[in-house]
């Protein structure tokens, strides 16, 4: 039974694998393969994200198209790597051998990227070449006789450019073509007879590459020049680094600015909303959880959606403009001063924003340790969520005064803020790397591809995960939170004749005052122990939770005042700088948690996360509240 | 492929070059210099096989680009006037490189420019 008989008698899509080294345009040619129509999700037991797409082929053939983790080799170096290894091969779980593999190249480095196809065909599967980016090489005089190399090859050779669709009939017809005559009654599940390459091995590939393309160029292209133009100023040892600072400071600033008017509509309409539930609804248990606990909690961390937008947006266009990579090289000699590879800093660029993807995107560092240790320090990167905490507290405790001649002093508190997570990150690094993670310096070897123009499409697509990932974490951990909250800080209610404020006798109440003592030496009062219990589970929560805490304590003027108010006249300037010291380390997130677990595939390290920010907050906390006090913060 | 001859006229021809002093590890060239891969080399088998597999292989024409701008580490190394690929010194060194123009013209690889070590 052929797998185009397959499809047709309904058991399944024809699945169709794209293998390609990064930076061949593979992701590209698959959001132009398959549009809309994507499904992400994550293979089983790691945090590699699994994308795939349904198209019907001009043939009539559904087709499931699996876009694979670029790779350079099928001899994995890394998880994601690996993940393409295991699916060409028939060994990833749940996942059924492709009946066919196409084999992205770049048109204008075939020279490197044909290595790859080798190793493809010696598996003996049916298989397709596209070689990609086919205006540039032309653009650059380079011309290829795609019959010869299909000759030498015994393959199909397609031309592509995926950016602007051309090309994709005529790959569409080759997996029609490939589906109609597919190897009958193939039954192969799995390929059991590959063997890693040898150092000769990969010699005789690179030979046999050269051969095909003696036979196959019949005029070389002229070796590119701008990305050599641009890199000698962006990659210049004094110029280069300088270029690097300015960019993450145009992002910061990007960052608070620029989502100021998108954070103003989202505050308005969850105000406007609160109000028109409170004239609506009559006075009950159901308005009070509606309008207190989730019309409220909600919206405090809605808000930040703009803000991990710009974030990302800067990071997927400094990504697929290939900036990224260039960065890891400038940084790479000042992070391993700590034992970290400069790849590393891609993942950590990304946890200011969310520490989950940057764990995820950590995946990308081949060697175990360093990827270990890259993942254990993402969460003291300043995440978005610490920022509603950050942000009501300097509002509330900082004057809003000039220091040295016009630089805001909020502004300051708020980037050694940041910088305190950055050097905490480096020294634990450092001291994990001569403790517990001790290991060789693991190689850097890392491709710094051509500069281009960002893709629009990529972007939107990554921005609109990245908004669809948030959200989703609001409909569940947030809103399941914020309801468990409500409940605790309403239940039981207050005693007839009740001198404190009704929450006190609440369960929340309780657990707050149990925990007072154990974080009264850190100046924290019942309030805020109350606030972090559920900002165990989500740190922006904490902000909604001191709201609905004051809100729900009796005191007429806190539910109409801000809370910047309140808290600025109930709270002493220690305790504040305290709870700023602690949320800088506290480990104050289920979800990164569960994606630390999922990543390293063991609750140990997940743990050993927790334990050790837990007792980095503690003791952070310690010594700014004891210091406070003893310069009269008191 | 190579037969056995040819394997051993490489041999005599590097055993020349290295006599020569016309040889240096890719770790100790400096930006602009150029040459030719004689060999790849390394006590660990995993770091000689993601080098061949970056395009660090015999006979590649390599252009040291750009290094980091502390203790002059990592390396930009362009390959082939395609690949440019990032690389530390330690593993950098791992690579042998000689003159460009000695091994006749090879017009995919060469680069016009004269061999230049530094």
């Amino acid at each position: 039974m052929t797998a185009g008989t397959l499809a047709a008698e309904g058991f399944r899509p024809a699945r169709i694998a794209l293998v390609g080294p990064p930076n061949s345009g593979k992701t590209t040619l698959f959001n132009t393969l398959t549009g809309g129509r994507q499904k992400t999700g994550n293979y089983p037991g790691v945090t590699v994200e699994r994308k795939s797409g349904l198209l019907k082929t001009p043939g009539g053939h559904p087709v499931e198209v699996l876009d694979l983790p670029g790779s350079y080799s099928l001899r994995a170096r890394s998880p994601d790597e690996a993940i393409t290894r295991d699916v060409v091969l028939g060994r990833q779980a749940r996942e059924t051998l492709p009946d066919a593999l196409v084999c992205v190249t770049d048109a204008t480095n075939l020279g490197q990227h044909l290595r790859l196809l080798l190793e493809l065909r010696q598996l003996g599967r049916p298989l397709i070449l596209v070689l990609n980016m086919m205006d540039i090489a032309q653009k650059r005089g380079c011309q290829i006789s795609t019959e010869a190399l299909s000759r030498q090859l015994g393959i199909p050779v397609v031309t592509t450019v995926a950016m602007r669709k051309h090309g994709v009939r005529d790959l569409l017809g080759q997996i029609d073509a490939l589906l109609n005559q597919a190897p009958a009654g193939d039954g192969v599940t799995a390929i059991s007879d590959w063997v890693e390459p040898s150092p000769d091995a990969i010699r005789a590939h690179h030979r046999e590459v050269e051969r095909l393309l003696q036979e196959a160029v019949v005029r070389e292209g002229a070796p590119e020049h701008l990305t050599r133009q641009l890199d000698r100023v962006l990659l210049h040892p004094v110029a280069g680094p300088l270029i690097l600072l300015a960019l993450l400071f145009l992002m910061f600033q990007a960052v608070f600015s620029w989502a100021e008017a998108p954070m103003d509509w989202i505050d308005g309409g969850m105000a406007g909303l609160q109000q028109w539930l409170s004239a609506h609804m009559e006075e009950s248990l159901l308005k009070s959880l509606l309008v207190d606990g989730i019309v409220a909690g909600v919206g405090g961390v809605v808000i930040f959606l703009p803000q991990i937008l710009i974030l990302f947006l800067f990071i997927l266009l400094l990504e697929d403009s290939g900036y990224m990579t260039r960065a890891a090289f400038l940084m790479d000699r000042l992070m391993s001063a700590v034992g970290l590879n400069g790849r590393a800093f891609i993942p950590l660029l990304s946890s200011f924003a969310c520490a989950i993807p940057g764990i995820m995107a950590a995946r990308t560092i081949a060697h175990p340790l360093d990827r270990l240790v890259t993942i254990l320090i993402a969460p003291l990167m300043t995440c978005s969520a610490r920022l509603p905490v950050y942000v009501l507290l300097i509002a509330a405790f900082v004057p809003a005064t000039t220091v040295w001649g016009g630089i805001g002093l909020q502004g300051l508190v708020m980037f050694g803020l940041y910088a305190t997570g950055i050097v905490g990150a480096l020294a634990v690094a450092g001291v994990l790397r001569l403790t517990l993670l001790r290991g060789d310096r693991q190689p850097l070897l890392m491709e710094l591809p051509s500069y281009k123009w960002p893709n629009p499409a990529n972007v939107l697509l990554g921005l609109w995960e990245r908004a669809k990932i948030f959200m989703r974490r609001i409909g569940t951990i947030i809103l399941s939170v914020l309801v468990i909250l409500w409940f605790l800080s309403t239940f039981p209610a207050a005693p007839e004749g009740a001198t404190e404020p009704a929450i006190y006798y609440s369960f929340a109440g309780l657990i707050g005052r149990t925990l007072e003592p154990l974080l009264a030496p850190i100046g924290f009062n019942w309030q805020i122990a109350i606030a972090l219990v559920p900002g165990l589970a989500a740190r922006e929560v904490a902000v909604a939770a001191l709201g609905t805490v004051y809100a729900l304590s009796g005191d007429e003027g806190a539910v109409t005042e801000a809370l910047t108010t309140t808290l600025a006249q109930s709270w002493t300037l220690a305790t504040a700088l305290s709870l700023l010291a602690w949320y800088v380390f506290a480990p104050q997130c289920l979800a990164t948690l569960a994606a630390v677990r999922r990543e390293t595939n063991s609750w140990r390290w997940a743990t050993f996360m927790f334990v050790y920010l837990m007792a980095l907050a503690y003791l952070a906390a310690f010594v700014t509240y004891r210091v406070a006090l003893a310069l009269g913060g008191g | 492929m190579d037969g056995h001859g040819g394997q051993e006229r490489q041999l005599f021809e590097l055993g020349r070059l290295v006599k020569a002093g016309l040889t240096q590890p890719l770790g100790l060239m400096r930006p602009g210099g150029v040459g030719r891969i004689l060999a790849v080399q390394s006590g660990e088998g995993d770091i000689e096989r993601g080098l061949l597999e970056m395009g660090f292989v015999e006979g590649a024409c390599v252009e040291v680009l750009h290094h980091g701008f502390l203790g002059r580490d990592p390396l930009a190394v362009r390959i082939n006037q395609t690949m440019t690929v990032a690389l530390r010194r330690g593993e950098a060194n791992a690579v042998l490189v000689g003159p460009l123009l000695d091994q006749g013209a090879d017009t995919r690889s060469s680069t016009g420019q004269e061999a230049r070590l530094s």
